[in-house]
């Protein structure tokens, strides 16, 4: 972690004294992040480690855990409702985040202009992400359905068929997916601090050095705001493998329609808390966690060849 | 000088043509991100029927208030007191998060220790990491204590901080001039008053932040109240609200009522503090 601080100190004062107020320092800084290492040992690092071994044991929360080695990982293997839930969160994933971020990025290109609307648009625009997921999910439900839902009635004027969302097995996944769009704000704001972010200078000799907007938006604009791509990206995956509360209001435990918006999250509610299968529902998550950190690191790798950070020597 | 009033002459029109566009896109797009919204609104004023009319009505006529006044009787969506749940659990946590994580991040931000960059990299990670990763065990936990089924395992954690609120803040107390610190080192001040009297007024709109923050996540959490609370009287909002919407599918202005007023609240909030909102978001996405 580059640390953004100045490194000099302050005042002069003679060497001792600077050494012992900096054991002073230390002392307090300790004592200060204290309750934070032991929140962070409790909920987070051992539960982690107590998860791996979980995984290995059969454990039906009434009686002692029984170790069974890898029996929980095999028996993925064969389950088709872990490959079904796999596949519909990737899919779900892979689309809604590139979309996602597509349109948030047009949205702060749009939004990056000083008007007497900006506020109001800005307002708009982060509205959504203050709606509570199950209110969100509830009323999308009603928009969508079909014959009379304002959606699709929009949709069919405008000469379209829109499908049953709701019952069709091919078209559920995408009322999820819309559902997934809708609430870009957060995503929108960060692109548009990036955007406000680009010195004034380097903006204007653009502009001077090419008269074509879209040579800027590539070489100039988009280059200076991958940093934020990299972190809405990141974010993006890690959120969207763990969607559960949407996916539970439109499709219930079982992923209705016809299991096709089970996402794996549902899975591993089912499996701890309906089967009470805690070893299964512990080798789960370990593979989602796997997963969202292979995935993280492969983000992070290729990053260094596409993100752009200011003042790297490059 | 004659070419260039000549070259605006021909703009000027272009120009005001430009901007109706780009007024005209953006009021669009506003529309269609208040749909939802709009259609939560007036469903909750109309009965079922009127719901799935076709042709669709876009204001309620009749306006409904049964739905809205049934809200408020019905044994099956306690909605006042689940309101009161809610703002109990997210003033809560708002507080808790507030002390414990200004701490934390306090340390992370302004002092030099041994180990720190080691704890903070450790924090960023904990960020990462999918949270039902670590829950079982958790829960496991507090079943194991008896705690399940009230509100203690949702809040208590708080109040050992929160790793993503210990990075919001970090970023704002990165920002405190060190020599404030260093100079009252000098005159004898010990640390812990270094950090009530001279740090955190620096930063009180960060923490007015952080709280807001963690009021609205804390409004919209959904995971952890469904697996901790069993009494429809502890639910939260959120929980009631779905709870009622699965066991009573047809009734949909009564849903929207109850999603109406589930959000609501957030919505005022965010209208009322939204400069704060997006301060908040930019320090974040900042790095």
């Amino acid at each position: 972690m580059p640390d953004a601080k100045p490194r000099t100190a302050g005042a002069p004062a003679s060497p001792r004294r600077n050494r012992r107020s900096g054991r002073g320092e230390a002392r307090a800084g300790f004592l200060f992040a204290l309750p934070w290492m032991l929140g962070l040992a409790i909920f987070t690092f051992i539960p982690l480690i107590l998860t791996f071994y979980i995984a290995q044991t059969k454990f039906q929360i009434v009686g002692p855990p029984k170790w069974i080695g890898l029996q929980n990982y095999e028996a993925m293997w064969t389950d088709g409702a872990v490959w079904t839930s796999a596949r519909n969160t990737i899919t779900f994933a892979v689309i809604s985040v590139p979309i996602k971020l597509a349109l948030a990025l047009g949205l702060a290109l749009l939004l990056h202009r000083a008007t007497a609307l900006s506020g109001f648009y800005r307002t708009v625009l982060y509205l959504p992400f203050l709606m509570p997921a199950v209110a969100g999910s509830i009323v999308f439900m009603l928009l969508l359905t079909p014959g009379a839902g304002p959606i699709n009635i929009i949709l069919d004027t405008l000469g379209f068929s829109p499908p049953d969302w709701l019952r069709d097995p091919n078209a559920a996944l995408w009322t999820l997916i819309i559902l997934s769009l809708w609430p870009l704000g957060v995503e929108t704001i960060v692109f548009l601090g990036g955007l406000q972010n680009i010195p004034k200078d380097i903006s204007e000799a653009a502009d001077i050095d090419s008269p074509r907007g879209w040579h800027k938006l590539w070489w100039i604009t988009l280059p200076l705001i991958t940093p934020m791509i990299l972190f809405n990206l990141v974010i993006g995956i890690i959120y969207s493998f763990q969607i559960f509360t949407q996916a539970i209001v439109i499709g219930g435990t079982t992923g209705q329609p016809a299991e096709s918006t089970l996402m794996y999250m549902i899975l591993i509610y089912r499996a701890a808390f309906r089967y009470f299968n805690m070893g299964y529902a512990a080798a789960l998550a370990t593979v989602l966690f796997l997963a969202v950190l292979l995935l993280t690191l492969l983000i992070f790798r290729t990053a260094r060849s596409w993100v752009y950070y200011e003042g790297d020597s490059r | 000088m004659t070419v260039d009033i000549a070259a605006k002459r021909r703009t000027a029109p272009r120009r005001i043509w430009q901007t109706t566009l780009y007024h005209g896109g953006m009021l669009l797009i506003c529309c269609i991100f208040l749909l939802p919204f709009y259609w939560m609104a007036i469903s909750a004023f109309k009965n079922n029927a009127e719901i799935f009319a076709n042709p669709v009505a876009w204001f309620p006529d009749p306006i409904r208030w049964e739905s809205v006044g049934a809200l408020f009787s019905r044994d099956d969506f306690p909605v006042l007191q689940q309101f009161v749940n809610s703002c109990f659990y997210a003033g809560t946590v708002a507080l808790a998060v507030c002390f414990s994580c200004s701490l934390a991040a306090y340390s992370f931000g302004c002092l030099r220790w041994r180990g720190r960059n080691l704890v903070f990299g450790l924090t960023v990670c904990a960020l990462l990491l999918p949270g039902i990763v670590t829950f079982l065990p958790v829960y496991l936990g507090w079943s194991a204590v008896g705690l399940t089924g009230t509100y203690v395992p949702l809040i208590a954690p708080f109040f050992l901080g929160d790793a993503f609120f210990i990075f919001m803040l970090r970023q704002f107390f990165l920002g405190v001039p060190r020599e404030l610190m260093d100079a009252a080192r000098l005159d004898g001040a010990s640390e812990f008053r270094i950090w009530w009297q001279i740090v955190l007024p620096q930063v009180r709109t960060a923490l007015v932040i952080v709280g807001l923050f963690a009021i609205v996540y804390t409004w919209n959490e959904f995971f952890g109240p469904l697996i901790y609370l069993q009494d429809r009287e502890d639910f939260p909002l959120s929980l009631g609200l779905f709870t009622f919407q699965s066991t009573r599918a047809r009734e949909w202005s009564l849903s929207m009522s109850g999603a109406l007023f589930t959000a609501l609240p957030m919505v005022i909030l965010f209208l009322l503090t939204q400069r704060l909102f997006q301060r908040g978001l930019t320090t974040t996405g900042l790095k």
